[in-house]
């Protein structure tokens, strides 16, 4: 074993000295504030052992929340760099090292897991369950997720961040032309949190295909939940694809085979392809869900029930077939020929037309409602022609022969973002603005809200339309700095004004949480919003058991049927609830995975080895285990109903 | 725990059903992932570079030894299943036993022919035809690997405790990942090794 401490140095910024600083700091005044609030116990009990799927979800939101202000940074260090000619602000390497950590974060670390976060919260309420199929396996995905984020996040300051680009394309990403362990942070860290990833993807499809109250059939299902099904298939049948890619990645980067390389047959094309079939589908992953929450959004916000609800399960269902087969259309300049970019040409805009249905779908819903102008429901009202901007501009790129045009060019990160920010970001606001006084009780603070609203919706589009016209002009991607002969620059300095003004909406939505904590009323009868689904049937904010009765469901919209047409949710009387408890081996599991990782990185085989076999006796400890949960008496969930009011009881 | 006595002993309980169906979806991504495996296999499959082509690497001797251990063991993985389903205890851990004794034995083999390869000079990184043959081997053999640990696991799981709805629905998943293995070896042996000496 060659322990040679350089390799874990990151030298010469003072950014980067700065970072280490403040992250020393936080972590710091963690470990103090935990111990002199005596909170060492709690955050044991009731966070990092749980198993109760509204409190994962919480903690991937949390996560999420972090990630987007560590994205975000990421995002205004480019936008500075870049809004002048010739800044001095980040060097080149450093620069590479930002906008792949940007995509990476953005992309598996903010969006997936906010996602997966709200899901979480989410779906077991809408199907009327009182957990997740596999309560344990949740933990081991969200602590799989948690550290894999965690590990890619240090390589910035220990070894160095990869800086190929999140698509790491080869051979750059090679040992050859990246020699620093930044590629190998990328291999380990995507690996660890994409088994998280996978797990929760068998966990969902079993919970919401086997664990439906009595009566929901699958057209009755939410189209939250309808997406959720949808994108964990897609997830179930992508992410292997990731783990082989990253796999292979590794095995080039850390054992010298052949997989990628220039020489000896290898192929670097093979990467490309792989990366994109879990790529392509990996976007859907991020949007279904989001056109879920914005179908609920919609619905409630209007007083109808969701138009043309087949075609939507319809729509999506499509998209997630057409996702898997438009990868190539990542590189129609990598000279595949005609054929091969014809056909891809016509799937991906092909794509297009569910879209458009469903586009029509809320247009129709909108039509003749009674429209409530809330937080929630503005930034869905903005998604909708934001989004269309961005799905044009995607047939745009489509064609392949006009793509040789705008390929690699600003063009395409302006159309990226103006399909995944309202696609994707817009949408987990919106949802995190609906669902969050059922988790805690209370309205976020609409008057907040709303300023936040309008902060991020201009300044989204001042920062990343005067992109599209850069790009036409030629600009590239990834480019860190240009002179000032381009012209470029009056436009990137626009967009520098734009991301931080994006960056100050996002403030003010955090200090809204804050503001809303400290000020904000307590709702009273568990559904603030006269919603329409079955989680706003049970109280806010939610007991352990969700429901003390599990609920009959008659038609779609069985709240609405409840408060409306007077059908009957809760019959049975209360019994006794089985529960599963808590248990601490997942955060363990996470934990011993990290030091897994970064051996590896540093290829420290001996530790690595040891981390290994750990991994091993951890799950050991796990199949030993007989656990079968406890019960929470009738008596008990019936003072809990009363103290809670309302409701079933 | 509720016991539905109607339906197989590992079926028995909602959860119990839930981890078998929860498993097959798992199985789904094993499939994925085996997949993704074999066409990088076909891609690479003739990129030689310096290094020897499957023809002249390839014996069909221990090949076909390999086969029969890992086929044979996925019937005595079903014998013991059945002998599950009758509470018969000793001859279903006999099976049990037998059916891990194989997977040992594959491995063993499977390690011999590694070695006799790179004695040879067909190393992980002498071409991407190796490379690649070397991590799909390698992954169905790591999968055979955890497969021996997690079932000697369930094997004394059993003893301890006999025949209940837990170690029957942790036996009876695992028979459904040992057959798995099989499938993925049946392509292995027909698509590397067959084809590959031809």
């Amino acid at each position: 074993m060659n322990f040679d401490l350089e390799k874990f140095k990151v030298h010469g910024e003072p950014l980067i000295y700065g970072a280490m600083i403040s992250i020393a700091l936080v972590s710091i005044g963690i470990v103090v504030g935990l111990t002199v609030f005596r909170k060492w116990g709690w955050l044991w009990r009731e966070w990092l052992t749980t198993v109760d799927h509204k409190r994962i979800g919480v903690m991937y939101i949390l996560a999420a929340l972090l990630m987007l202000f560590r994205g975000g940074i990421d995002a205004l260090m480019m936008r500075l760099q870049t809004a002048a000619p010739d800044m001095k602000f980040l060097d080149a390497q450093h620069y590479n090292e930002v906008f792949t950590t940007h995509g990476l974060i953005m992309i598996l670390f903010m969006a997936m897991p906010f996602i997966i976060g709200l899901m979480n919260v989410v779906v077991p309420l809408q199907i009327g369950a009182r957990d997740v199929a596999f309560p344990r396996l949740n933990a081991v995905s969200f602590w799989l997720f948690f550290f894999g984020a965690m590990l890619l996040n240090i390589s910035f300051v220990i070894g160095g961040s990869p800086d190929a680009g999140w698509s790491a394309y080869f051979p750059l990403a090679s040992l050859e032309f990246s020699p620093t362990v930044g590629n190998n942070y990328y291999s380990l860290a995507l690996q660890i949190s994409g088994i998280g990833t996978l797990m929760t993807g068998v966990n969902f499809i079993v919970t919401i295909l086997k664990m439906r109250a009595p009566g929901m059939k699958l057209m009755r299902m939410p189209m939250f939940t309808w997406s959720v099904l949808i994108t964990n298939v897609i997830i179930v049948f992508a992410f292997p694809v990731l783990t082989v890619a990253l796999a292979l990645m590794m095995f080039d980067r850390l054992f010298g085979s052949q997989f990628f390389t220039m020489a000896n047959g290898g192929m670097d094309m093979l990467w490309a392809n792989l990366f994109w079939v879990w790529g392509h589908p990996e976007v859907y992953i991020v949007i279904l869900p989001a056109f879920g929450i914005y179908s609920e959004i919609i619905a409630t916000f209007s007083k109808k029930n969701l138009y043309g609800y087949t075609s939507m399960v319809a729509s999506m269902l499509i998209i997630s077939l057409l996702s898997f087969i438009v990868w190539a259309h990542h590189f129609y300049t990598m000279g595949q020929g005609v054929l091969v970019n014809g056909f891809f040409s016509i799937t991906t805009m092909a794509i297009a037309v569910p879209t458009g249905v469903k586009i029509f779908n809320w247009l129709f819903t909108l039509r003749k409602g009674r429209i409530s102008f809330t937080t929630p429901m503005l930034y869905s009202l903005a998604f909708i022609p934001i989004f269309t901007i961005g799905g044009v501009t995607g047939v745009m790129l489509a064609m392949a022969s006009a793509d040789y045009m705008y390929h690699n060019t600003m063009f395409l990160v302006a159309h990226f973002h103006y399909v995944l920010i309202p696609g994707a970001v817009f949408a987990v606001i919106a949802g995190f603005h609906y669902w969050f006084p059922k988790v805690f009780g209370f309205r976020l603070n609409e008057r907040i809200g709303k300023h936040a609203f309008w902060w991020i919706i201009i300044s989204f589009n001042v920062a990343f339309f005067p992109l599209f016209i850069l790009g036409l002009k030629g600009m590239t991607r990834r480019m860190y700095t240009y002179s000032a002969e381009t012209g470029f620059g009056p436009l990137n300095m626009i967009s520098f004004a734009g991301a931080l003004g994006l960056a100050i909406g996002f403030v003010i939505l955090v200090y809204n949480i804050y503001w809303s904590t400290r000020y904000m009323p307590r709702d009273e009868n568990g559904d603030p919003w006269d919603a329409r689904t079955l989680e706003w049937a049970t109280h806010s904010p939610i007991p352990e058991y969700n429901f003390a009765v599990v609920p009959k469901v008659k038609s779609r919209d069985p709240f609405w049927a409840m408060k409306h047409d007077k059908q009957p949710l809760f019959e049975e009387p209360i019994t006794k609830i089985h529960m599963p408890s808590n248990t601490g081996k997942p955060f363990v599991l996470g934990v011993v995975f990290f030091f897994l990782g970064f051996f590896l990185v540093f290829s420290m085989w001996i530790p690595a080895i040891v981390a290994g076999v750990g991994v091993l006796i951890v799950l050991a400890a796990m199949s030993f285990e007989r656990d079968h949960g406890f019960y929470i008496p009738a008596d008990k969930v019936i003072k809990t109903e009363k103290k809670l009011g309302g409701g079933t009881v | 725990m509720k016991v539905d006595t109607s339906k197989p002993l590992e079926y028995g309980t909602h959860e119990n059903s839930n981890r078998i169906f929860g498993f097959w979806v798992f199985l789904g991504a094993e499939i994925a992932l085996f997949a993704t495996l074999f066409t990088v296999f076909f891609v690479l499959v003739n990129r030689f570079a310096d290094g020897p082509s499957g023809s002249e690497l390839f014996e069909i001797g221990p090949v076909l030894i390999e086969t029969f251990l890992l086929l044979t063991s996925s019937f005595t993985i079903g014998l013991a299943v059945h002998a599950m389903r009758h509470q018969y205890k000793r001859a279903m851990l006999v099976f049990f036993g037998i059916t891990l004794l194989m997977g040992l034995g594959f491995l063993g083999i499977e390690i011999t022919e590694f070695v006799t390869y790179v004695h040879e000079g067909a190393t992980l990184q002498t071409s991407a035809f190796l490379s690649s043959l070397f991590v799909l081997l390698g992954t169905h053999g790591a999968h055979v690997t955890f497969g021996f640990l997690w079932g000697a696991a369930i094997m004394i799981q059993l003893m301890r405790e006999g025949i209940n709805p837990a170690t029957a629905n942790k036996s009876f998943i695992f028979s459904l990942y040992w057959h798995f293995l099989d499938v993925v070896w049946i392509f292995i042996f027909s698509f590397v090794y067959l084809k590959g000496l031809m």
